[in-house]
């Protein structure tokens, strides 16, 4: 004869909701993530951010501005920009062009994605308009000229003499609206 | 202990209800879910075992000779998936269902109907698993620990099969463990307090728990793959706004706690066997306790040590530097009370033990090289090498597996009620246990030396130590065959019976009902509980 305790509905009641609390937490990780590095400045997913003019320009300091181009995997476009370097005041407002070009004998959706290293030098890296933050119609045989407006908070440390401003293009014609 | 033998010709001794195969199908008796469970694991054991001999057939020299490279990745995937959710994990169940009932005096699974359910998804979800390698397209090419995009964008077709599976198996565990909580909690002979119960029941206890909660994170993150992969959301693709790295923490951090998923309850069936062989009680009881706690809550807060070369910003890497390095104290409690266990014990080395002992070396050698893994600055170096490899295998091959010999070993008496043959059994341990380190041991250097991971062809200067490597898999792998003659011959009543208590230092309620253990056990509560 078995004796079976009455009373396990309860705990697995419990058990059943920490089950379903942990998966939602999977899914909440999400928003969460992004709200996480957006608080502490890091992994800057080019996102449009508000930005105030700057009040003056510190000529004493030269920050070395590099830019690189990279076309994520198999993405049949062209991605450059003509200057490579720029030696920049903090507080100048500057515009670098990039250009993206459509050799391909069909229209073409791209998204920029903007990564800044190091990393912490992303807050001071300030961005009035960037081509990144929407996506880019190229349509079959386009050359488009697109632009980055931005400038350097004068209140970046010292020792940041050199810093990368990176964009990956990546093809998005598939998940693109029509 | 008062030993408190149930006479084996109770008048409800009853068997099985049903025979034959519908037995099997049927069943809610805890032994018998217990039995299919270490059956499934094994076939399992052997076929991501045959895989590592291929693997390591293709390494025994530079140059590709056996496989081509598509197939050699997916058969390192397959590998890794088979032995982590198709083997360590369900042996591990396998054990619990035998044992904890007879461990705390229930007469079976909390819920029995459940239990029959949890096992009967495995051998679904393993089909499911090991058919993918037959699509076309092929099978999961990604590594165990399928990373986006290569499992998202540039995957096999397969792979939302292997989703599914994934999928399956997670549900499986969980099920498990609920049974396993719901079991302890509440079925427990009346007289055993939580602290009374064996330290084996303690970290099944602690396991459950850790699997209830991170078994849903990655049947949450297998679910974004699916989505990502079909229904064109993006939640790791950056080109629609998503990020690959989320994948990566959302699978780490599930897979910390799950490394100690799989070794606590090899803690737990070390923590029984030592004192028994060493004819001591367990040296710092409730400090293994503690430690064991302390390990569950660390697992949860170290999970981006597997990420330090993502480019983590400065504080958070030492964070998880840090907490990581911390687990090395209760570890290290573990293992000083195991050494004390067996300080100026009456020792004896029954294959049990033997096992057990070099569990304890070799678990503590892969434990020092994750110590080093831990350190940032080296792991750079480390990081994606056989250094990595080979110490993982060291947790786990003679860790967790050596620790499932042990158990076998300590309770196939118990379960089959005949002694298995000893001699061949401490043969079967000496070839595994200078196979293990032969196979495992170079791998350290060859890593130190630059050899990366997951690769089919290497540098000429890689050959010597990877003909090593492979020799003594090629050995370890022939040596579980004895295993599986010793078990086969235990099963068919070969060798002496066995006694109740089976060994002279056994303690604990298993050891009180007749060897082999009833059908039915603990129809009355025992009344004799040793308190602590």
């Amino acid at each position: 004869m078995t004796i079976i305790r009455k009373g396990h509905g309860r705990l697995i009641a419990i058990l059943a909701a920490v089950t379903l609390g942990m998966l939602l937490f999977a899914f909440a990780m999400v928003p969460l993530y992004d709200a996480f590095c957006e608080m502490t400045g890091i992994n800057n997913k080019g996102g449009r951010v508000r930005v105030e003019a700057p009040t003056e320009v510190d000529t004493s300091r030269i920050i070395k501005v590099k830019f690189i181009t990279h076309v994520h995997g198999e993405t049949p476009l062209e991605f450059y920009t003509l200057e490579n370097t720029l030696d920049a005041h903090p507080g100048q407002v500057y515009k670098q062009l990039f250009y993206t070009q459509n050799s391909t004998s069909e229209d073409k959706v791209g998204q920029f994605i903007a990564t800044n290293s190091p990393g912490l030098a992303d807050r001071y890296v300030k961005k009035a308009e960037c081509f990144s933050y929407n996506q880019q119609f190229v349509d079959a045989g386009e050359e488009k000229e697109m632009a980055v407006i931005f400038f350097i908070d004068k209140d970046i440390p010292e020792e940041m003499e050199e810093l990368i401003m990176f964009y990956t293009l990546f093809d998005n014609t598939s998940g693109a609206p029509k | 202990m008062t030993s408190h033998d149930m006479t084996a010709d109770d008048a409800h001794h009853h068997g099985p209800s049903k025979k034959g195969i519908l037995r099997w199908v049927t069943t809610t008796n805890h032994k018998d879910i217990g039995t299919m469970y270490l059956v499934f694991s094994f076939i399992m054991f052997f076929v991501g075992g045959s895989m590592a001999m291929v693997i390591r057939a293709e390494l025994f020299q530079p140059g590709m000779q056996i496989v081509p490279a598509e197939t050699f990745n997916m058969l390192t995937t397959m590998h890794g998936l088979i032995m982590v959710f198709g083997f360590i994990m369900p042996v591990f169940v396998g054990l619990a269902n035998w044992m904890i009932p007879l461990m705390i005096g229930a007469p079976d699974m909390a819920l029995p109907r459940m239990n029959n359910w949890s096992f009967w998804i495995l051998p679904v979800a393993g089909t499911i698993l090991i058919s993918t390698m037959f699509m076309q397209g092929g099978g999961p090419n990604f590594g165990w620990t399928f990373y986006a995009p290569l499992s998202t964008t540039f995957a096999p077709k397969s792979t939302d099969y292997f989703i599914f599976a994934i999928h399956l198996l997670g549900m499986s565990s969980i099920m498990g463990s609920i049974n396993v909580i719901v079991t302890i909690f509440n079925m427990r002979a009346p007289k055993m307090r939580l602290i009374d119960m064996p330290i084996f029941v303690w970290t099944w206890l602690i396991t459950a728990f850790l699997i209830i909660a991170v078994m849903p994170v990655l049947a949450g993150t297998v679910t974004m793959m699916l989505m990502d992969r079909n229904f064109g959301t993006s939640f790791f693709n950056a080109a629609g706004g998503g990020d690959p790295v989320l994948f990566q923490h959302l699978f780490w951090f599930f897979g910390h706690p799950e490394v100690y998923i799989i070794i606590l309850p090899a803690f737990g069936i070390v923590s029984e066997i030592i004192p028994t062989f060493a004819r001591k009680k367990l040296f710092g009881r409730m400090s293994m306790i503690y430690a064991l706690t302390a390990i569950a809550f660390l697992s949860f807060i170290v999970w981006a040590h597997h990420m330090f070369m993502t480019g983590l910003p400065l504080a958070a890497s030492m964070f998880f530097m840090y907490a990581t390095m911390l687990i090395a104290v209760p570890t290290g409690v573990k293992v000083f009370n195991w050494v004390a266990t067996i300080y100026r014990g009456c020792l004896t080395f029954e294959t049990p033990m033997l096992f057990s002992l070099a569990f304890v070396v070799l678990f503590t050698i892969g434990g020092f090289t994750g110590l080093m893994l831990s350190l940032i600055p080296s792991d750079v170096q480390y990081h994606d090498t056989y250094f990595v490899v080979g110490h993982f295998h060291y947790v786990l091959v003679p860790g967790s597996l050596f620790s499932v010999f042990a158990a076998i070993y300590y309770w196939l008496p118990k379960w089959t009620g005949h002694m298995y043959n000893e001699t061949l059994a401490k043969f079967h341990f000496w070839i595994s246990v200078i196979s293990v380190n032969l196979t495992f041991f170079p791998m350290h250097f060859l890593g130190l030396a630059g050899m990366p991971r997951r690769i089919p062809d290497y540098a000429l200067q890689f050959t010597d130590f990877n003909q090593i490597v492979s020799i003594g898999a090629f050995i370890f792998g022939a040596a579980q065959l004895i295993f599986v003659y010793i078990v086969i011959q235990a099963m068919r009543g070969k060798g002496p019976k066995a006694t109740a208590h089976v060994w002279e230092g056994s303690h604990g309620l298993e050891w009180t009902v007749p060897s082999p253990a009833p059908y039915h056990t603990f129809s009355e509560p025992p009344t004799q509980i040793e308190r602590h």
